[in-house]
């Protein structure tokens, strides 16, 4: 197999182009629910365009490919079919990663076949795949990680965390120009490898919890280019089309998820927040101004509101609270109460994380309402109810200029008429900071967990 | 050189047609977006078929043989996951 083998007859070609438009058509439907799933399929129907297609090529071992087939789709099946919907980031970020690997790995085995024989491009290439693929598959891993709780979702930093992280990014180049200059010798290319392998672990364990949708959608972006850069290897245009669509997508959501926590993509990556200027003290924000409520006296509330907003965050997820959610929503809806749910673009665990989690919950699309378009009429709200969210209700990203979260974008709990948040405790969140929305007067706490919180807050509305 | 530029001119036109289309995708379907690209990112798979080849070493065929596995777990579980997650979309009256 050289790379001139690989640069298949025409039709195959035609085959290809037909894969790439339909992916292109595939992500198009994305863009409303109504389309979505029609487009999923399309983009299906491409892959097994692009699959078969490449069956007829001369000279493969075609069992030997049924077989790997037949095993890699029995595991995706099941991991698809049985995954619970809140364990939905670490399974993105575990695919994603396989994916980078599949390509490092073509990219190995072509090298091996080239003898040696490639041209500049051919070598460049390689690397680039190599590099790239390996970092997303162990960047991806340690998100895995640290999302499926393997390993503590904290950011790990230790001294001389940058220092190394530049003299291994150093030895990458060298690595790649090693493969360059002597593509005959594999080592290298295993080197490459290796040197990408510490670089992706290293590159994610510095990064925290709530700035994990930023890193799965970049390590999408990275999968994305991985796979165009296999496509640089082989001359293959579905490779370089497909690849570099995925990775303007990653890189767009990353630029999205970075714009909503108002933080550079660098700031994120090396894990700083803003600058820590002088912020007050929990005991400061907190002391005798913090109403707790109760049940009971929240279902009053709600039986007097017209409007009810609620803003689900982590805390959701986390308690799987988002079924009786559907319960409350419902309830108050048959009551002629407005009820719609508040999403913040980070909130959760990766990119569109709380949509998903509601969806699951049967809460209809058209009632998850964006930041941008709830913020506005925030004052016309009785009653918004917080849940699990914290960092991005904190009024103090409006008003202190020197709070580390200024002038991140918040959703604006805090001018509903009356707010109520539900939450365990006073604990600070991603940020480290108190919350002043906490010790509003306009805010009441009900403490608790959120599932059983708002079993309470049914039960009671069902009686009135 | 011109096979060069024209794999770079495919490239380029492709990232432009991405950011065209996925501007457009609502924050409601980012998730579906993510896991929807990520199996469509599987395409290397097509890469790792041509190294399973009857005149390849059996380096190259075990690798090519993992790369396939891999590639397909992506695809496979990918589209299914976010044909999952579609389905749970719905609008207000149905």
């Amino acid at each position: 197999m050289n790379p001139d083998f690989l640069v298949e007859i025409g039709w195959v070609n035609l085959a290809y182009l037909v894969a790439s438009v339909l992916f292109i058509l595939g992500i198009k439907g994305l863009t409303h629910p109504r389309t979505a799933v029609r487009g999923n399929m399309l983009g299906a129907l491409g892959m097994f365009i692009a699959i078969v297609a490449t069956f007829l090529a001369k000279g493969i071992d075609v069992r030997l490919v049924l077989a790997a087939i037949a095993l890699g789709s029995i595991v995706g099946a099941i991991a698809a079919v049985k995954v619970q919907l809140t364990a939905m980031p670490q399974l993105v970020a575990l695919f994603n990663g396989f994916g980078g690997a599949a390509s490092t790995l073509v990219a190995g085995a072509v090298l091996i076949e080239s003898h040696g024989l490639g041209g500049r491009q051919f070598t460049i290439a390689t690397s680039a795949s190599g590099l790239i693929g390996t970092i997303t598959f162990w960047g991806s891993l340690v998100a895995f990680a640290k999302l499926q709780e393997l390993m503590t979702g904290n950011a790990i930093s230790f001294f001389g965390q940058k220092p190394l992280n530049a003299v291994l990014a150093v030895a990458a180049v060298a690595c790649s120009v090693w493969v360059v200059s002597d593509p005959s010798n594999m080592n290298a290319y295993w080197a490459l490898c290796a040197v990408a392998s510490l670089l992706g672990v290293l590159l994610v364990i510095p990064i925290g919890g709530a700035d994990m949708p930023v890193v799965i959608a970049l390590l999408n972006s990275y999968s994305g280019l991985a796979a165009a850069a296999t496509g640089f290897v082989l001359n293959n245009n579905v490779l370089i089309i497909a690849g570099s669509i995925v990775g303007a997508s990653g890189v767009i959501l990353t630029a999205i998820m970075c714009k909503a926590m108002n933080r550079s993509l660098t700031n994120v990556l090396f894990g700083v927040l803003g600058p820590t200027g002088a912020t007050a003290s929990a005991d400061e924000v907190y002391a005798g101004k913090v109403k707790s409520t109760s049940p009971d006296e929240v279902a009053m509330l709600f039986d007097g509101a017209r409007r009810v907003v609620v803003v689900p965050g982590y805390g959701l997820a986390v308690s799987q609270a988002q079924h009786i959610v559907r319960d409350l929503a419902t309830l108050l809806g048959e009551r002629g109460t407005t009820v719609e749910f508040a999403i913040h673009p980070v909130a959760g665990r990766m990119p569109g994380h709380m949509n998903v989690l509601l969806a699951e919950a049967d809460i209809p699309y058209d009632q998850l309402i964006e930041m941008d378009t709830i913020n506005p009429t925030m004052e016309t709200v009785d009653v918004c109810m917080v849940i699990g969210a914290n960092d991005v209700v904190n009024p103090d990203a409006r008003n202190d200029p020197n709070s580390p979260i200024a002038g991140m974008p918040i959703i604006n709990a805090d001018k509903a008429r009356t707010v109520v948040v539900v939450k365990r405790s006073l604990s600070p969140g991603f940020a480290g900071i108190p919350n002043p929305l906490f010790a509003a007067d306009n805010t009441l706490m009900l403490f608790g967990d959120g599932k059983k919180a708002l079993q309470d807050v049914v039960a009671a509305l069902k009686e009135t | 050189m011109e096979g060069l530029i024209q794999l770079f001119t495919i490239f380029a036109l492709a990232i432009f047609v991405g950011f065209e289309i996925i501007t457009k995708v609502p924050p409601t379907l980012h998730t579906p977006l993510m896991s929807g690209s990520n199996a469509i990112s599987g395409i290397t798979i097509t890469g790792a078929i041509l190294a399973v080849h009857l005149d390849s070493t059996t380096l190259t065929v075990t690798l090519g043989f993992i790369a396939i596995f891999l590639a397909t777990l992506n695809v496979i579980g990918g589209f299914l996951v976010t044909h999952r997650m579609l389905g749970m979309f719905r609008r207000k009256d149905r």
